[in-house]
């Protein structure tokens, strides 16, 4: 059986896409929507808006590629679909924070959870930044639809080795445990969707939205980063885009110039503040790019004995929010807890130390079981999250400052994760710290990790969930964009991404950018149109 | 680890050394002849590369002989490819880096290598790498992650290396 791969179909088909790396001169196009990014924010809304009957142009600064090109492999991979090749990093290098750059951006290469928004995400954001339109219930609709269009289904095939865990280690320590919902369609349970999906199983933007924009008359650019918005009496007139040479690192002299009645902005919590910034768009809060959150991420790896072979499989089944919700919201940071998938690179580089003891440990790879702590940030005064900032090149880059507030809950992450691992029937146990040579009882690693010092670099923290920066929010003292994600001081600019979350939201957050994306893409579909929007799915 | 004084006057040489890193860097590109030195790496940085190579994958590479000398030299190449693929950004920081390594007196002082690197053990490699993986100086400890990342990122993204760490490689597709 041969897989089919839509997007060489669709081209074939005469979908209208326009390669920029292959620009020779400058160009203008023009459009009644340009969206400014193809994530899980520009996909939804670009199928929207295009079933409501307008013009729209998609622009994306990564390559177009698909299923014919995922060859599971993470030498491929990181350079082509990832930002920075998939080492990205915060101003201090302490985080290295992934994030997708290619046609789908995040989803393409995402694993695949899928959570609605938690109802004490909404509730605060309720009460602290007033936005009341964003009840359970109100949101229902949106999230129905978006589980709908996505296949988001509860995942019914035997979690792997390393999700199945989790689960037993929850089970032996009385911390309640859950699976999880998944956006795919006959999954081959592989295990490789951070590589992108080779057998388009995972109901990404690629293969869902943007195909159907695509086939609905909307027109792609990809390899053009858009650069700034060209902004005169309050409004936007155009967006100017540069084209970048195929391995999308350099930019290329040529000029794509799109004149809109509309811009919709996607390009993730990095991207659109950066080039709002670029832009000058007017800020006299002096909040944009600010509040950014990350869901920064502990790490612990755990020798069990026996196989786990955590590269096969969904990487993400279970999950347990158990240090969350005996929590209070507004207290000490909580965290959720999960497992990544296991590759090789992902894993030998994330491992601390280097020479005969990172050898020994890799030896082990196939044997590793690994958890993840996710922290919940931005619900605490002492958790502002970072801000984004522009180098002289005008490329974003992210200073997120780790305060004491997320130290302390670092610490506390590792000594749940040492628990539960040794509850699993761990051998070993290593957080990922410099200075930890693993622990070979829970007594030893409470001892150890009690001594572990709380310093950049030293501790290994991660992200795969930029959020924030265009936060939302009723009062415009509190956020650059009101409750349908329109940035308050341009008439025709509209935020539809992760930036727009007044905070983390506590769960991995692609379904909360769609359920918003939906919603905000159809309400500006009824403004530009005059006619109700068209239904999602 | 250095002092505060010596931080301070590597910082100065540091600066000498960077402005210096953009000759390099240009200069480099010139000394490859015409593809055979995968994109980025100069041959003072491929030399810098193959010093850290056998510390950092101490135990993994092939203990002696060609099969050793060949995998070094995988290795080297991988990380140029890397480095090729990262942000204009990051591809400066790191010739910058590179640099500094590879000037004599910011070596001395800053990575307390004395012998340059072709001539270096990799014992004496691994107490750099050491000093400045706990350096009390974020700079130098994020400068030991990156070396880190790229050296051991390059061997583990080999198909070569998975063999011995039980990894089958990505399945068979139709
Ligand atoms: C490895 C990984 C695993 C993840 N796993 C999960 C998961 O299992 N479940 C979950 O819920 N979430 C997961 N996430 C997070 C989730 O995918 C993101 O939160 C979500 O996709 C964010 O949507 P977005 O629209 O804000 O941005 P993105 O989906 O990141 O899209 C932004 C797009 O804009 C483009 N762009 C940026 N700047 C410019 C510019 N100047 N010009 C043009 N284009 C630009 C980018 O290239 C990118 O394609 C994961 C993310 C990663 C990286
Ligand atoms: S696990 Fe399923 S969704 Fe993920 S890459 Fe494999 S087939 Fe695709």
């Amino acid at each position: 059986m041969t897989i089919r791969d839509p997007i060489l179909e669709g081209i074939g088909a005469g979908w209208q896409v326009i390669d920029a790396s292959k620009l020779e001169a400058d160009r203008e196009l023009e459009a009644d929507v340009a969206i400014v990014g193809s994530g899980a924010g520009g996909g939804i809304a670009a199928e929207i808006l295009t079933k409501a009957g307008l013009k729209v142009v998609v622009v994306e600064e990564g390559p177009l590629k698909s299923s014919t090109d995922f060859r599971m492999r993470e030498s491929d991979a990181y350079p082509q679909l990832y930002q920075e090749s998939a080492a990205r990093k915060t101003k201090d290098k302490a985080i290295n924070v992934l994030q997708g750059r290619c046609v789908g951006g995040s989803t393409t290469v995402n694993w695949t959870s899928s959570f609605r928004t938690p109802p004490t995400t909404l509730a605060h954001w309720q009460r602290e930044y007033g936005l009341k339109e964003l009840s359970v219930e109100a949101l229902a609709p949106w999230f129905d639809a978006v589980e709908r269009r996505l296949n988001i289904r509860y995942w019914d095939v035997s979690p792997n080795e390393n999700n199945a865990l989790l689960r037993q280690a929850g089970w032996a320590l009385g911390v309640p445990v859950a699976p999880m919902r998944r956006n795919v369609k006959g999954c081959w349970n592989l295990g490789y969707c951070g590589m992108g999906c080779p057998t388009n199983a995972k109901q990404s933007m690629l293969v869902t939205t943007l195909p159907a924009a695509l086939a609905g008359g909307a027109t792609l650019v990809h390899h053009l980063r858009a650069e700034r918005l060209a902004l005169r009496g309050g409004r936007a007139e155009a967006l100017e885009g540069t084209a970048m040479q195929a391995a999308g690192i350099q930019p290329l002299p040529y000029r794509l110039r799109i004149r809109a009645r509309h811009f919709v902005l996607a390009a993730g919590a990095i991207g659109t503040p950066a080039l709002l910034l670029r832009s000058h768009a007017p800020d006299p809060q002096r909040l944009l790019g600010r509040r950014t959150f990350l869901h920064p991420t502990t790490v612990a790896a755990a020798l069990m004995g026996h196989a786990v072979k955590g590269y096969a499989g969904a990487p993400q089944a279970i999950y347990s929010d158990h240090f969350l919700d005996s929590v209070p919201v507004g207290g000490p940071i909580g965290y959720k807890l999960e497992v990544p998938p296991i590759h090789p690179v992902l894993f030998a580089t994330t491992l601390h130390g280097y020479g005969e003891m990172h050898r020994n440990l890799m030896a082990e790879f196939a044997n590793t079981h690994a958890m993840l702590a996710l922290l919940r940030d931005g619900f605490h005064p002492d958790s502002p999250g970072g801000s984004v900032q522009l180098r002289d090149d005008g490329t974003p880059l992210l200073d997120y400052p780790i305060t004491d507030f997320v130290w302390d809950g670092v610490r506390r992450s590792w000594l749940t994760m040492a628990e539960l691992q040794f509850a699993a029937g761990a051998r070993r146990v290593y957080i990922v710290h410099e200075q930890c040579g693993g622990y070979a009882s829970l007594a030893a690693a409470q001892a150890g990790i009690a001594q572990l010092p709380l310093q950049p670099q030293l501790a290994r923290v991660v992200s795969a969930h930029v959020m924030g920066g265009c936060g939302m929010a009723a009062d415009e003292r509190r956020g650059v964009t009101d409750v349908w994600g329109r940035y308050r001081q341009l008439g025709n600019v509209t935020v539809c991404d992760g930036s727009l979350f007044p905070t983390s939201i506590g769960a991995n957050p692609q379904q909360s950018v769609y359920g918003l994306a939906a919603r905000n893409a159809s309400r500006l579909a009824e403004e530009l149109t005059a006619r109700p929007a068209p239904a999602l799915a | 680890m250095p002092t505060r004084r010596q931080f301070i006057k590597a910082g100065l040489l540091g600066g000498a050394a960077l402005a210096a890193a953009g000759l390099f860097w240009s200069r480099g590109l010139k000394e490859a002849p015409g593809g055979a030195v995968p994109p980025g790496l100069t041959l003072s940085q491929r030399s810098i590369v193959a010093a850290l190579a056998p510390a950092i994958l101490a135990g993994a590479l092939p203990a002696s002989g060609e099969a050793r000398r060949l995998a070094v030299a995988r290795t080297v190449d991988g990380v140029g490819v890397a480095i090729a693929g990262l942000s204009a950004a990051a591809q400066k920081e790191l010739g910058e880096l590179f640099a500094l390594l590879g000037f004599a007196p910011a070596r001395v002082l800053l990575a307390r290598l004395w012998p340059d690197w072709e001539a270096a053990t990799p014992a004496q490699v691994a107490a750099f790498l050491q000093g400045w993986r706990f350096s009390r100086f974020a700079l130098l400890r994020s400068a030991y992650a990156g070396l880190h990342d790229l050296v051991l990122g390059a061997w583990y993204g080999n198909p070569d290396a998975w063999e011995a760490i039980g990894y089958p490689g990505p399945p068979e597709m139709p």
